[in-house]
């Protein structure tokens, strides 16, 4: 019974999206508030409708219905119960469910947020983000049904993959697409100041902040893919520029891009025409990206699932890229520029030189992800450009962006006077040098990590000159140092969150850098009792024993540490062998550290437990990377709040005058 | 020259030099896709090449001691011999598809760097084959090492 009510769910969702699109668009161009009020309960009916669905599903794979195609290959009789729960989002068919519910949600709070307050634009956003939802729902009708009948019902289900079950796979899906479609929302009101043909500032204002949303959630889903791979995987790194990390990370880039160049076009009118591509790249390239891993065009260790859901949403891409870019060509005049610019140095152009280099790198990005195609259709040859390619391309451009973090914010706006300049950056670029030198002096030797680290102290300086002398101009009125530093952090939150963002970057910049030159490691086949050393850790291996879970077996081995001190930790990983697996898993075992995390992978052994082979790596400065994403986190939402009402009567100081 | 003029030159000063950044990028990194045949065709030592193939049953072995790992790719034509130095990564078996990089040595075989084995996002259902060797394992395990 499940599946045939799950379909029929699904398709009274299709049909009440694609009449609430129609409904609203068509009482946006007659004015008809009654289908506007159709249109908006269709939103609320889509979004319920939707919410049974994943009920539904869920409640399928407590009960282990594997007359349900999809809970009969993601889960079985052995799989833990909350893994049962994730399973939702385990593969594709629950991941598109997962998305379109999201998008409803996004679509609900729209209504409830700008029916009253933008009834201009507010209609076209509707039918734009209803128009969205229905692909997304004919995709679960067609290509990608998740209530698909399975016959005759297996007695057990294939089980969830290993490497899913993990506490990253509960979360990491879910933040991703939360960003992913959360840039709806900032799309949709762009197709409809488009349409509504007003291009001023209003929307740009709403669009903003949404966006901040999305590209919060975005991040924190990289980070936390990062975090998954890292001690998942048991290869050590975070980050491998895989096609589907690339996927995730260019609407990134074209996101964080907009963030930066919608401050011009609030303050200087300008960059308008710019915007809106940004918007519409940032939402294509989440399609695209879906598109990319999802139709098995390029070659991926991730491997999904293929089939024809590709041709879907390469068609449903090139409607979203023409249909967009040709109503900017429709409304180009009302595009122009209101300002220009005055000087090369100036805010104007660090921001400008931000989003080139931040375009670039996810051109790059781009490039190198369909490289493989191009070679192969115009000069027939299979090749392919792998991480070596990547981080020599983006590395410069990075150095670039983290030195404009730090020009960008103190800089002054239109020209520059000398005064500015030394003003505001003398002391951070000393700060910088003397970072540099003494890293030097502390052994640094690799010229890429001198020069980062230099430009994260030069960042950094400016970030405290600033706030410090914001935080002395408002203790002059009477405030105390804290109540003076919160005042601030609160009443500027735009200002004061986007330099908690940069903070996070930095501490996540310090620590790829970090990471990528001072890590090590060694694989050594060890005999029971017997030790190996590295980098004054001793590791001895001193016992293999078989354990069994519920749905596997696993082999754990037991190797005690010491460091210099004496004894340190006692590590435990493990070999994990699935019935429904060929071949056994790694179960990573790590001691993580603010400066170094000890990583073991244990990688063969002797059945009668004599020897066994295992992999120690010394990874430096990695947790820097989620101490970045944690401050990261505080800079949004900080951010995010509500600005406070201006009181005008207060004069401020000039270098507080922005953002 | 005027401002606008200016900004253009920069601009353009700016993307030639991604450009050529790119360019080197391409040149420094690209990795040939091929199969054994392909290789096996003409082989030139030294390049950076991606080899794909399945590990042909019986020729896998495995000396942990010396951490040497040795196995034959094959596309069912030609047939190419791999060494590693390193345990094999998971995932990875003989009569199963991989993927090996690395270069191709002037004593006659591929020196691999980096061997991938695919990853799947769904699984398949167990072949008899491989849950009696699970079953094997199992026993084994209980049995060899006594537990209770």
């Amino acid at each position: 019974m499940t599946p045939e009510l799950g379909y029929a769910l699904t398709v009274a969702a299709l049909v009440l999206a694609v009449y609430g699109s129609g409904a609203a668009a068509w009482s946006a161009v007659k004015g008809r508030a009654d289908l506007r009020a159709s249109s908006e309960r269709a939103a609320i009916g889509v979004w319920l409708l939707l919410t049974a669905c994943m009920l539904l599903l869920v409640y399928a794979f407590l009960t282990f219905d594997f007359s349900v195609r999809y809970v009969a290959s993601n889960t079985n009789r052995g799989t833990p119960f909350y893994y049962r729960i994730t399973a939702l989002w385990g593969a594709l068919e629950g991941s598109i469910i997962l998305w379109g519910w999201m998008l409803s949600l996004y679509t609900l709070i729209v209504v409830a947020r700008y029916r009253r307050t933008q009834p201009q634009l507010y209609p076209w956003t509707l039918a734009v983000m209803l128009g969205l939802s229905s692909f997304f729902l004919l995709v679960m009708t067609i290509p990608a049904p998740p209530f698909e009948r399975l016959s005759p019902i297996p007695p057990d289900g294939r089980g969830l993959n290993p490497l899913l079950e993990d506490s990253g796979m509960i979360t990491h899906p879910v933040a991703l697409y939360l960003g992913f479609t959360g840039f709806t929302v900032p799309f949709a009101f762009a197709m409809a100041a488009l349409i509504v043909g007003r291009t001023g500032d209003e929307w740009i204002t709403i669009t903003r902040r949404w966006t901040i949303i999305a590209w919060y959630f975005l991040s924190l889903g990289l980070l936390i893919g990062g975090w998954w791979s890292y001690h998942v995987l048991g290869w050590g790194g975070y980050w491998a520029w895989d096609p589907v990390e690339n996927a995730a990370f260019m609407p990134w880039l074209t996101a964080t891009a907009f963030l930066h160049s919608v401050m011009i076009q609030e303050r200087r009118r300008m960059l308008k025409l710019w915007n809106l591509t940004l918007i519409i790249l940032t939402f294509s390239l989440t399609l695209f990206g879906t598109f990319l891993t999802r139709s098995g065009i390029i070659g991926s260790v991730h491997a999904f699932t293929q089939g024809s859901i590709g041709i879907f949403f390469l068609a449903f891409l090139a409607l979203v890229v023409l249909g967009s870019f040709s109503m900017l060509a429709w409304r180009l005049d009302r595009l122009r520029a209101q300002g220009e610019l005055d000087s090369i140095v100036s805010r104007e152009s660090a921001f400008l030189l931000n989003n080139l280099f931040l375009v670039a790198a996810a051109f790059t990005v781009f490039f190198g992800t369909v490289f493989p195609l191009l070679s192969e259709a115009v000069k027939g040859v299979k090749v392919s450009v792998g991480a070596p390619f990547f981080n020599l391309v983006n590395i410069p451009i990075f150095l670039a962006l983290i030195f404009l973090m730090g020009v960008g914010p103190l800089i002054a706006w239109r020209r520059a006077s000398a005064e500015n300049l030394r003003r505001n950056f003398l002391m951070p670029v000393a700060v910088g040098i003397v970072g540099a030198a003494l890293c030097r002096a502390f052994g640094v030797g690799n010229l890429l990590v001198l020069l980062c680290m230099g430009l994260v102290a030069f960042v950094a300086a400016t970030i405290a000159l600033d706030f410090w002398r914001a935080a002395r101009a408002r203790r002059r009125t009477g405030d105390g140092w804290l109540d003076a530093t919160w005042g601030l952090a609160l009443r500027q939150n735009r200002r004061y969150g986007g330099f908690v963002v940069h903070l996070g970057i930095l501490v996540i910049a310090l620590g790829v850098a970090g990471s990528q030159a001072w890590s090590t490691q060694t694989e050594a086949t060890i005999n029971r009792g017997a030790t190996v050393e590295l980098a004054g850790y001793t590791i001895r291996f001193d016992d293999l024993q078989p354990a069994e879970e519920s749905n596997h077996v696993k082999v754990v081995g037991t190797f005690s540490v010491s460091d210099r001190r004496g004894p340190y930790t006692v590590l435990t990983p493990a070999k994990k062998f699935y019935p429904q697996e060929q071949t056994p898993i790694a179960a990573v075992d790590y001691r993580l550290g603010f400066v170094e995390d000890l990583y073991l992978v244990l990688g063969d052994f002797a059945r009668d437990g004599s020897h066994a082979t295992v992999k120690i790596q010394i990874n430096r400065m990695v947790s820097w990377l989620w101490i970045g994403g944690l401050i990261l986190t505080l800079g949004a939402a900080l951010a995010i709040l509500p600005e406070p009402r201006r009181t005008p009567a207060r004069p401020r100081p000039e270098h507080a005058t922005v953002a | 020259m005027n401002r606008k003029t200016k900004f253009i030159a920069g601009g353009l000063v700016i993307v030639a030099a991604l450009a050529y950044l790119v360019y080197a990028g391409v040149t420094q990194s690209v990795v040939y896709f091929v199969t054994p045949s392909e290789l096996g065709a003409a082989p030139v030592p030294g390049k950076s090449y991606r080899l794909g193939g399945m590990v042909q049953p019986g020729t896998l072995k495995w000396e942990p001691k010396a951490l040497d790992l040795r196995f034959t790719l094959s596309d069912g034509k030609a047939t190419v011999p791999v060494r590693h130095r390193g345990t094999p990564p998971d995932l990875f078996a003989e009569a199963r598809g991989a993927v090996v990089e690395g270069t191709w040595s002037r004593d006659g075989y591929f020196q691999a760097t980096t061997i991938m084995a695919k990853h799947s996002e769904e699984y398949k259902a167990p072949h008899d084959g491989s849950q009696a060797g699970y079953q094997e394992l199992l026993k084994t395990l209980r049995g060899g090492e006594g537990k209770p």
